[in-house]
């Protein structure tokens, strides 16, 4: 069926929860209201209370009671409202669920979901659009996924669901329901840790994630003059180098869009291993088409920060042409 | 050893106005004549204003707005009564503290229409701008107030913040520093029922949010939110305790949030209409205006004059804040005292793509 961004996630989140009884959903105005982008609606319908929870308004009470239903075999996927509001269980993720596992030698495990909509483009208010997916993935023990669409999501949640560790599960909020695709209707799974060739190409690879892998496409489908490849890598961490590098290796040119900001984001990382692993195969210089190293402007100014089409199509221009 | 008790505590709740308009003779404060107008009309106006920015945001000329309609007694009454040099530290529903305190129209819609100038609050005000996540300005007002103290100000700082948001833990981290330090500094809690879906029986099992002042050793007391009269009276008193070095309070208004959590949500999933029609009656401003007609400061033309003068208003401000145009490189110019070279060469590449 053709379904978008939330309806796949819900599926997941339904099918998921039929199959495995210790799955509570958890987290501010998911149960009556179905959360505010309607994401887990019709859940508390079909699971009662005790497993589709309006939780008070804290976030840290949220992740930090996800992490001691977690230790005593609860599966927890809690939502935080927005991207923004997930610095204030930030402690929780860094001082204890990334490594309870390894604190405890083992004993302890943390197996939570954090689902979150996350990055900009809606025009939201201040904290409503934020792509801090870096500070995440800088912390060992926590893996980080950003699907791409809805086919995407729904094998990454399951897999997210499924992983004996702490997982970010950051969902693009533009995309919610900016197009459908065909979901396959029967559960699946897309292992963690795998990036995926979007689209392929010959003379430069755009490394991306998330709302951009669509933006990318449409300029990897629209330029004539390069052939390009569209990597998407769909869980920063785990992280798929050896498919990055490959084809950087094949295109000798790379460019690295997301929408964070420049400075310490994960693009950095994916330049690094470039450079490490793959110098001598390029053809120019790693190029990076992001967001500034500034807040995201609210509303009126938004798309002056956000990459574009145009932005990446000139990187990839003059990269071809170095 | 026999048991003894060690804490014993109460909870008030004051009103003066009932929601007929019938007034408590014993407890009505004597407010001058301009004071109680003054009162009246800053709640026409904040309303007048709510419905204009509803209205702009269905026709997609504002974006996410955050209504205040129902709240007008709560929030007029309570900047009304603050003096110049007190702080006003708000959340993002506080609209009407804004416009009482002299803020101006026009700034608000700046904000609303996603603009980062309407953050930029007038230099000869005290208020902070619109704090999103919830809860979070709670210790800024604390922090304010402890400067207030060491300075030996005779000022307060009082911070606005809803039901939901007394179960975030920067909330209590705020109110027990300020119980610790005795600051004069007073928490303005707006119970209107809700934090979006999620109602106040699900926010605490507590039976009221007032008593959770006194676990942090200082008093808590409950209003009738909807009765501006009461509002204006206990945070005077709570203002003249914080002046005089008497520390902290924590004021509960009882109230309603008659319009969606934000014009994003739809209350219907999560609220009746008969529970909305019942809160209707108790309208702050409604049960004012027969209060001042009894004082004979009220009369249709009184009104008309009001709701004219209001309407000019909010005309006039839309019309200059749809004329404003951002700069995007206010993006860069405002972060840091100095634009780093970093910066320099960012703000340089964002206005070569802007070039095309
Ligand atoms: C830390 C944080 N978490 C979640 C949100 C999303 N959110 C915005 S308002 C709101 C409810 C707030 O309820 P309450 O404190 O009662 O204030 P009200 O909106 O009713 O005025 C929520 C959950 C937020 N802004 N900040």
């Amino acid at each position: 069926m053709e379904l978008n961004l939330v309806q796949a996630i819900n599926q997941a989140l339904m099918q998921e929860m039929e199959r495995d009884a210790s799955i509570i959903v958890m987290g501010e105005d998911v149960g009556r209201d179905g959360g505010v982008f309607r994401v887990t609606q019709g859940l508390l319908e079909k699971f009662g209370e005790q497993r589709v929870v309006d939780t008070p308004l804290a976030e840290a009470g949220i992740i930090g009671t996800a992490v001691g239903l977690a230790i005593k075999g609860m599966k927890p996927v809690a939502e935080i409202q927005f991207d923004g509001f997930t610095y204030l269980a930030f402690n929780q993720f860094i001082s204890h669920a990334a490594r309870m596992r390894n604190r405890s030698r083992g004993r302890f495990t943390v197996p939570l979901v954090l689902r979150a909509p996350w990055g900009g483009g809606v025009r939201a208010l201040e904290h409503h659009s934020e792509s801090m997916e870096a500070i995440y993935a800088h912390v060992p023990g926590l893996n980080v996924v950003i699907p791409s669409g809805p086919k995407e999501a729904k094998g990454l949640l399951i897999s997210s669901i499924r992983m004996p560790d702490p997982v970010i599960f950051f969902e693009p909020k533009r995309l919610y329901r900016a197009f459908k695709e065909e979901v396959p209707e029967e559960p699946y799974a897309i292992p963690l840790g795998q990036a995926r060739v979007a689209k392929e190409g010959s003379d430069v690879t755009i490394v991306t994630w998330g709302s951009l892998v669509r933006t990318s496409l449409e300029v990897a489908d629209s330029l004539k003059e390069a052939s390009v490849e569209v990597v998407d890598i769909r869980s920063l961490s785990p992280f798929d180098e050896k498919t990055v590098l490959e084809s950087v290796k094949k295109t000798g040119r790379a460019v690295i869009v997301h929408e964070a900001p420049r400075t310490g984001a994960f693009g950095a990382e994916i330049a690094a291993r470039i450079s490490e692993k793959a110098l001598l195969n390029l053809e120019a210089p790693v190029r990076r088409v992001t967001g500034y190293d500034v807040p995201i402007p609210l509303a009126k100014l938004e798309d002056y920060y956000l990459p574009d089409t145009s932005r990446i199509k000139k990187a990839v221009q003059e990269v071809a042409a170095f | 050893m026999p048991k003894k008790i060690v804490f014993e505590g109460k909870t008030e709740y004051l009103q003066v106005l009932d929601e007929n308009g019938a007034v408590d003779k014993t407890l009505e404060p004597k407010l001058d004549e301009n004071l109680l107008r003054k009162i009246y009309e800053n709640m026409v106006r904040a309303r007048v204003f709510d419905r204009k920015a509803i209205s702009l945001q269905r026709q997609g000329r504002c974006y996410t707005y955050v209504p205040t309609e129902g709240q007008e007694g709560a929030q007029v009454g309570s900047a009304l009564a603050l003096q110049k040099a007190d702080f006003g530290v708000p959340s993002f529903r506080e609209n009407a503290v804004y416009l009482a305190r002299g803020v101006s129209m026009e700034q608000l819609f700046l904000y609303w229409m996603g603009n980062e100038e309407g953050s930029r609050m007038p230099a000869d005000q005290n208020n902070l701008p619109v704090a999103i996540p919830v809860g979070s300005q709670v210790p800024h007002a604390v922090g304010i107030a402890w400067a207030m103290k060491l300075k030996k100000e005779k000022a307060a700082a009082i911070t606005y913040f809803g039901d939901g948001a007394t179960s975030e833990g920067e909330v209590h981290e705020g109110m027990n520093f300020a119980g610790v330090f005795q600051v004069p500094c007073i928490f303005f809690c707006q119970n209107n029922q809700y934090a979006i879906s999620t109602p106040i029986t699900k926010q605490t099992h507590a039976q009221t949010i007032a008593q959770k002042a006194l676990a942090y050793g200082f008093e808590g007391l409950q209003v009738d939110g909807n009765d501006v009269l009461a509002v204006y009276a206990a945070t005077k008193a709570a203002l003249e305790k914080a002046y005089s070095g008497k520390g902290p309070t924590l004021i509960e208004a009882i109230t309603y949030r008659m319009q969606a959590h934000t014009t994003s949500d739809d209350p219907k999933k999560y609220r009746s209409d008969e529970e909305v029609e019942y809160w209707k009656k108790k309208d702050p401003l409604t049960r004012f205006q027969v209060y001042l007609k009894g004082k004979r400061l009220w009369d249709e033309e009184y009104e008309k004059k009001v709701q004219e003068a209001a309407t000019r208003e909010v005309e006039d401000a839309v019309r200059k804040a749809e004329a404003y145009k951002p700069n995007p490189e206010d993006m860069f110019t405002y972060l840091n005292a100095e634009l780093t070279q970093d910066l320099k060469e960012q703000m340089q590449e964002m206005k070569k793509s802007m070039e095309g």
